[in-house]
């Protein structure tokens, strides 16, 4: 059976994996592209969030190259992100395909649904529980070294001498990983990843801007959405982190961690409810940054998402109490490069000024 | 003197309001109203309210704005769930709403903005009741006999809505124990729609310029979400696989459901905020909707702080011609989407 998925950041080489390994055949719609965002748009809402419209797209290509199943994940709201599946399903069902859309929801609150569709999966592909354990280890594995490959290229890049190097290092390590298919390979190509991207000639007496990225899990994770906003922040030579990476959130959200109860305490003087999405992750997050000595915040959210705009709300405020400037960057599918490139650049100017100010002994803020 | 307790006329204050004034008012408080949305809450709305917000959340600041300075206690409850159903809550706004006001209004009285959550525990509002009053030093049996007053009032409330009494008046009717003024009667109405949306939307006449009104005189029965039996409507939570997460979302769509199946109208009209995140869902699914039962004619107002009256009016009128004509046969002529 031919199964496709979303695309979000570089976890599509883990997942293609994990469909393979269960007895299926993976199908990769083409990574996001224009023609995505415009299919995506031209069938859903008007209103829906970015995320919701290049998923859109996503499918139809998917489907149009032939895909049997769709997988995709759900939640219980109330973020607009758990009905997604059920809404993508009839859009596809009106428009004359019948692709079937299977939404994994929270295994905690609906375990036996859970249970069924990988039982289902698993029966279709023939193989059994003890295999899928072991896979999903394996799987797991590989989201976790990707992460911490795409974090090290994070860090490494505001330093590097011959601009786009780190990129194109990073793109090579991604083929690596996808070459790599047991847990010893996977190990050894994370080292290998690792050595190359601490192998790329860097000028380590900079001192780069420190910003944290925080908002909607989506869009920060997929460069197609943000226009890949941490690697050109990168490039101008800051040094970027973000809270938010796939194999954390998905820890976080299978546990209350010790990271969620931080996190609500950090929020705690602001906002005194969970709002579901990632709105209480950004006032928390936001708070945090300043705590370690960040210069600035950049929030990413798309148009429209409802918990992100309550975080934007509170910004001002926190803004001003913790001493941190935040730039708040609403996307959408008519943000266009030049446009994000520019804002990027009035803001790490205005740090820039402001940290020369406080070194100079001038505080402002 | 009284304690004057402030209500903003906003959001929630059309489903909900009579049980707090009763219970407040029996306590022996003051309940203070903002004044109905007018020009001067949109302006106070807009000037301090996050950009990206929808005009509902504008209002419902303007209304603070307005209230903040003339009471000594705002009644800003965080209303998370009204009832047990699944995961339902209501739209993050609302959850986040006592904060954002918190963080962007200046100079504010004290806020009492306990969280209204019915989902859990036992009697949850008899305790959140008493745990309100405790706040104003208010204990013991008056706190009970002012619970059970406010109850029968909204009883009282729900039972007028069910009789077609727009919300303002069945409020008026209930607090101020007045009479109902004989609304007009529409000689025999040719066209039946159901104009369905938030009830802050619906029943404020300012946000949708008068738009109740227009369909009364046009000649147009409009039928609301508040007019369905209760039972029925929850007996349409059957026909979708999963509820959506909103109250007031999962009541628009159940009456979707009542009015494209059980109490057959001649369209339906979406009556929805711009920007609005859970009418997205809404939306799309209502057209879906209205498309797989025999392509129920379907209209969706979209409401922001620039709608005008002219507006409105030209595309209901083309929306109702539209009806007519295909009442009367032309069916080939008209576009089945509105």
């Amino acid at each position: 059976m031919k199964i496709s998925f979303p695309i979000m950041g570089n976890s599509y080489i883990a997942f293609k994996q994990l469909i393979r390994d269960i007895g299926h055949e993976p199908l990769m719609a083409p990574m996001p592209s224009a023609r995505t965002m415009t299919l995506g748009t031209m069938y859903s809402p008007e209103f829906a969030c970015i995320p919701f419209k290049i998923l859109m797209g996503t499918y139809i290509e998917a489907i149009e190259k032939g895909t049997d199943v769709i997988i995709s994940s759900g939640g219980h709201g109330p973020c607009r992100a758990g009905y997604y599946g059920i809404l993508h399903q009839r859009i596809i069902n009106d428009l004359g395909y019948n692709t079937k859309v299977i939404v994994f929801d929270s295994v905690i609150r609906t375990f036996g649904d859970f249970v069924k569709k990988i039982s289902w999966l698993l029966d279709e592909g023939k193989t059994g529980w003890w295999r899928f354990a072991t896979v999903f280890h394996v799987v797991w594995d590989k989201l976790m070294a990707l992460d911490e490959i795409e974090i090290l290229s994070f860090h490494i890049r505001p330093y590097e001498i011959n601009k786009g190097e780190t990129s194109r290092v990073y793109s090579k390590c991604l083929e690596m990983m996808d070459q790599a298919e047991n847990r010893v390979r996977i190990r050894e190509a994370r080292d290998a990843c690792f050595q190359l991207l601490h192998s790329i000639p860097q000028d380590k007496s900079r001192e780069p801007l420190k910003i944290g990225v925080i908002g909607e899990i989506y869009v920060l994770i997929e460069p197609f959405a943000n226009l890949d906003m941490q690697a050109t922040l990168g490039e101008m030579g800051v040094f970027t982190e973000r809270g938010t990476h796939l194999s954390n959130w998905t820890k976080d959200n299978m546990f209350m961690s010790r990271h969620q109860s931080r996190i609500i305490t950090a929020a705690k003087p602001y906002l005194r409810q969970m709002i579901g999405g990632h709105g209480i992750n950004s006032v928390a997050e936001t708070v945090l940054y300043a705590q370690r000595g960040f210069d600035g915040v950049i929030q990413l959210a798309p148009f429209s998402c409802i918990p992100e705009i309550v975080a934007k709300g509170l910004m001002p405020k926190i803004s001003r109490d913790a001493g941190i400037p935040v730039m708040t960057i609403f996307l959408d599918e008519q943000m266009g490069k030049a446009g994000m490139q520019t804002r990027l650049e009035a803001f790490v100017d205005l740090l820039q000024q402001r940290r020369q100010k406080r070194l100079g002994g001038a505080v402002s803020w | 003197m009284k304690l004057k307790i402030g209500f903003p006329r906003a959001l929630f204050y059309y489903l909900y309001f009579p049980f707090w004034h009763t219970f407040f008012t029996e306590l022996g408080f003051e309940v203070v109203c903002s004044e109905p949305t007018n020009k001067l809450s949109l302006d106070l709305g807009v000037q301090e309210t996050v950009n990206d917000a929808c005009l509902p959340i504008k209002i419902y600041h303007g209304h603070v704005a307005e209230l903040k300075d003339k009471v000594d206690v705002l009644f800003l409850p965080r209303m998370v769930s009204v009832r047990k159903l699944d995961s339902e809550v209501f739209c993050p706004k609302f959850l986040g709403l006592p904060d954002m006001i918190r963080n962007s209004i200046e100079g504010l009285p004290r806020i009492i903005d306990d969280k209204v959550d019915l989902s859990k525990g036992f009697y949850p509002l008899w305790r959140l009741s008493f745990r309100i009053a405790h706040k104003l030093d208010r204990k013991g049996w008056a706190v009970a006999a002012a619970f059970f007053k406010a109850n029968k009032a909204q009883r009282r409330f729900s039972a007028y809505l069910a009789q077609e009494v727009p919300a303002q008046e069945a409020i008026y009717a209930v607090i101020g124990g007045e009479n109902l003024s004989k609304s007009v009667e529409i000689p025999k109405p040719d066209v039946h729609l159901a104009i369905l949306g938030y009830p802050y939307l619906i029943y404020d006449a300012f946000i949708n310029v008068g738009l109740l009104e227009k369909l009364a005189q046009m000649g147009i029965k409009a039928w609301t979400a508040e007019m369905v039996p209760p039972d029925r409507l929850e007996a349409q939570g059957k026909n979708l696989p999963k509820n959506l997460f909103w109250h007031f979302s999962n009541r628009t769509m159940r009456a979707t459901f009542y009015y494209l199946k059980e109490h057959k109208v001649d369209g339906l009209v979406h009556v929805t905020a711009f920007g609005c995140g859970p009418d997205a869902m809404v939306d799309k699914l209502m057209e879906l909707e209205s498309k797989a039962h025999k392509r129920t004619p379907f209209l969706t107002l979209s409401l922001d702080e620039h709608t005008g009256e002219a507006g409105v009016l030209t595309r209901i009128e083309a929306f109702v011609d539209m009806l007519r004509l295909r009442r009367k046969g032309n069916e080939d002529l008209v576009s089945y989407h509105g």
